[in-house]
């Protein structure tokens, strides 16, 4: 589904690289995890797969489905059916978050259902996340708490459901019972066929999740290793360092 | 719940057929004077006024600052043009061209929605007023100002350009000159109107002026909304709109004054609009200020009497080509009065936002408050914003706010709404229409829709 084949990208108004060589496959279905030190670039392998245009890719290819999708603009990419939830989501004063979700399905997922029925469903996607409707009547993420903005993110995931989501950090506090809310259902989402690649860089998100086809470790702009479930036990117990040695 | 309406595009720009009965020769003089006056089957005193306002004009010297109005020709204009249609009373009795220019501005449905009166402007003229019979039976008068003038005439001669004397700016001796249509608007003491009272106005021949004036007296502990609407077709000639709103708050009264402009962008936009406020009484202006090349336009609010309240909430686009100098200007002259002023402009495509606003607090004006709020947004590195908020306080017992906010659109807010599948054009509308929000959701339903489709529709047509 997602081939990214030796990725290279830098800041679009810096020299220096912050891909160095990304190489990654995942198939449809599948969950990946992407663990790595803070620092070492996780997020912007996220930005540059959604097309953020802070950075430039400067060799190698983003393929989805068969297609290059490295030219593409972000709204492109979304419409292919790619998602990445952000760390810190931006605020947009004045932009009630359901008039946003509502657009935003639309275009993804053109026009086929009404206005009611989409309303509808985001109401009820919201309220597997605890969030009542008024959360859905405020500008998005304006005052948003660290916890409300993840859980928004979420909504946002289940409610556009992409084929292929990337979690950046979607763990990072949230508080034990929030945390196994949302890998509940991010877990039921894969069910569902939704291929997930998660990046963090606690193992706790993954304790709660059944399935993980891949591990992969990520230091300094490249993997540098791959592997099963195991591994993240591994980099539980011996840390980041060990692994950017092998 | 915006995103169910679907407006046709096609109503914000054309060009109504619309016969021309009359048209006063070019050039500006008494003679010109007197046969306007004549037509309109005035009394002596306005037809003094207007002698008095030409002859000001003539003498006074161009506004100091602002916009560059020297691409504005006023020998080209001809300025006093009455359509075909005498004045209805019912809409059958509109001519079917003209209803097919109010069709197109989408005010049968504005008429559906609303059940009070109607007063259309069709070039200088009148040509179509609905009035409920239960206005009437409140005492209220709702009248086109030149049926004003002559059915009240000692009542219209009380308050016309008594706020705004023809001495206050070149523009406003030329109004005085040459005013023509507009509305009378007398709210008898204690009467509450329910139902906001709309005038729309509407330029249609080129080189011609729109010189409506408009006075709204509400007297002790009355209340009435008041909507103002411009929409205009496009022409290459210019054109100069000068208009003027003169609203008298008596005590305890509260009065709301919505404007949406949108002259075309070949109009020089110098108009005046101000208010007076008696004891505890309320103005409010809500204003959307999006079309004409050039606007000078400072709505102006005089708290006189104790504890009166003003608020002014307004947005400003410029677009390509626009300079926009537009203020609210609020003077305290009294104890416990208190104002809001919230300002927001748009810039882009080169456009050109100027907030030039004035608070004044005299030293009679103890124990006030006051609040002035500018927030500019540039879409683009080639529009400009500037932002002089004036603030005079003459005594220490006054508590005053203020705060500037200028900034460009934030490319990761675009890049996060982007990437939920808006387009960068629908991404920058939607932060722009957020952005307006506090101001367009004070507006009735059908003008939100209305201004935050011309905004798309101008944020469309620069980025492209």
């Amino acid at each position: 589904m997602l081939r990214i084949v030796d990725l290279h990208a830098k800041l679009r108004d810096e020299d220096k690289e912050i891909l160095k060589g990304v190489n990654l496959e995942i198939e449809k279905g599948e969950v990946h995890v992407l663990m790595g030190p803070n620092g070492s670039g996780k997020s912007t392998l996220a930005n540059v797969i959604m097309g953020n245009p802070r950075y430039i890719v400067t060799e190698g290819d983003i393929v989805f489905e068969g297609n290059s999708i490295k030219d593409l603009p972000p709204n492109e990419r979304a419409k292919l059916g790619i998602m990445m939830t952000f760390q810190n989501p931006y605020e947009v004063e004045g932009v009630k978050l359901s008039q946003f979700l509502i657009t935003a399905h639309r275009r993804i997922h053109g026009e086929d259902k009404n206005y009611l029925e989409l309303r509808k469903e985001l109401e009820e996607t919201a309220e597997k996340l605890g969030l009542d409707k008024d959360f859905l009547e405020r500008y998005l993420n304006v005052g948003f708490s660290g916890g409300e903005k993840k859980r928004s993110e979420i909504l946002q995931s289940l409610f556009l459901r992409p084929k292929l989501l990337i979690l950046d950090e979607i763990d990072s506090g949230l508080d034990v019972d929030a945390l196994r809310l949302i890998a509940n259902l991010i877990a039921r989402l894969n069910e569902e066929g939704v291929t997930l690649l998660i990046i963090t860089h606690y193992k706790r998100l993954l304790d709660h999740l059944k399935r993980i086809d891949k591990v992969h470790v990520y230091v300094d702009g490249r993997i540098v290793t791959s592997g099963g479930p195991e591994l993240a036990d591994e980099i539980e117990e011996k840390g980041y360092s060990l692994e950017g040695v092998r | 719940m915006m995103e169910r309406l679907i407006i046709d595009d096609s109503r914000f720009n054309f060009v109504p057929k619309v016969k021309t009965a009359y048209k006063a020769p070019p050039g500006l003089d008494e003679k010109l004077i007197m046969e306007i006056s004549r037509a309109k089957d005035e009394p002596e005193w306005m037809l003094k006024h207007r002698l008095e306002s030409l002859k000001v004009f003539n003498e006074w010297h161009n506004p100091r600052f602002g916009v560059d109005i020297s691409g504005l020709d006023l020998g080209k204009i001809v300025s006093y043009i009455k359509p075909d249609a005498k004045k209805s009373t019912s809409w059958e009795e509109v001519p079917e061209e003209v209803k097919e220019a109010f069709d197109k501005l989408g005010i049968p449905e504005a008429e559906r929605k609303y059940l009070s009166g109607v007063g259309a402007q069709l070039d200088s003229e009148i040509v179509y007023q609905n009035m409920k019979k239960e206005l009437e039976k409140m005492g209220v008068i709702f009248l086109d100002m030149e049926s004003a003038v002559r059915e009240y005439p000692d009542l219209v001669k009380k308050y016309f350009m008594k706020l705004v004397p023809i001495t206050d700016h070149k523009f406003a001796a030329l109004h005085g000159a040459i005013w023509s249509g507009g509305t009378f608007l007398y709210v008898p003491a204690g009467v509450k109107i329910p139902m906001p009272l709309q005038a729309y106005f509407l330029m249609s021949n080129p080189g011609m002026g729109q010189f409506e004036h408009t006075i709204i007296v509400a007297e002790e502990g009355s209340e009435v909304t008041f909507i103002e609407g411009c929409s205009a077709p496009r022409y290459n000639i210019i054109n100069l709109h000068a208009g003027m709103v003169e609203i008298y708050v008596k005590k305890g009264a509260k009065v709301k004054y919505l404007t949406i402009q949108n002259w075309s962008k070949n109009t020089y936009n110098l108009n005046t609009k101000r208010s007076i406020v008696d004891e505890e009484g309320s103005m409010t202006w809500v204003s959307g200020s999006l079309g004409s090349q050039k606007t000078m336009l400072y709505p102006m609010t005089i708290l006189k009497g104790k504890g009166a309240r003003a608020e002014s909430m307004s947005i400003t686009y410029a677009g390509p080509g626009q300079h926009m100098d537009t203020g609210s200007k609020v003077v305290h002259l009294a104890p416990y009065t208190s104002s809001i002023v919230s300002a927001k402009s748009i810039s882009l495509g080169g456009g050109w936002a100027f907030y030039r606003g004035l608070l004044k607090i005299t030293k009679e004006a103890v124990k006030s408050k006051a609040s002035v709020e500018c927030a500019a947004l540039m879409l683009d590195n080639r529009s400009k914003s500037d932002t002089v908020p004036i603030i005079e306080v003459e005594t220490d017992r006054a508590d005053v706010g203020h705060e500037a906010r200028i900034g460009r659109i934030g490319e990761d807010q675009i890049f996060y709404l982007m990437s939920r599948g808006l387009s960068e054009q629908e991404a920058k509308a939607m932060i722009v229409k957020g952005f307006v929000e506090p101001v367009v959701k004070e507006l009735p339903f059908e003008y939100a829709v209305e201004l935050n489709k011309l905004l798309e529709l101008e944020i469309e047509k620069s980025i492209g």
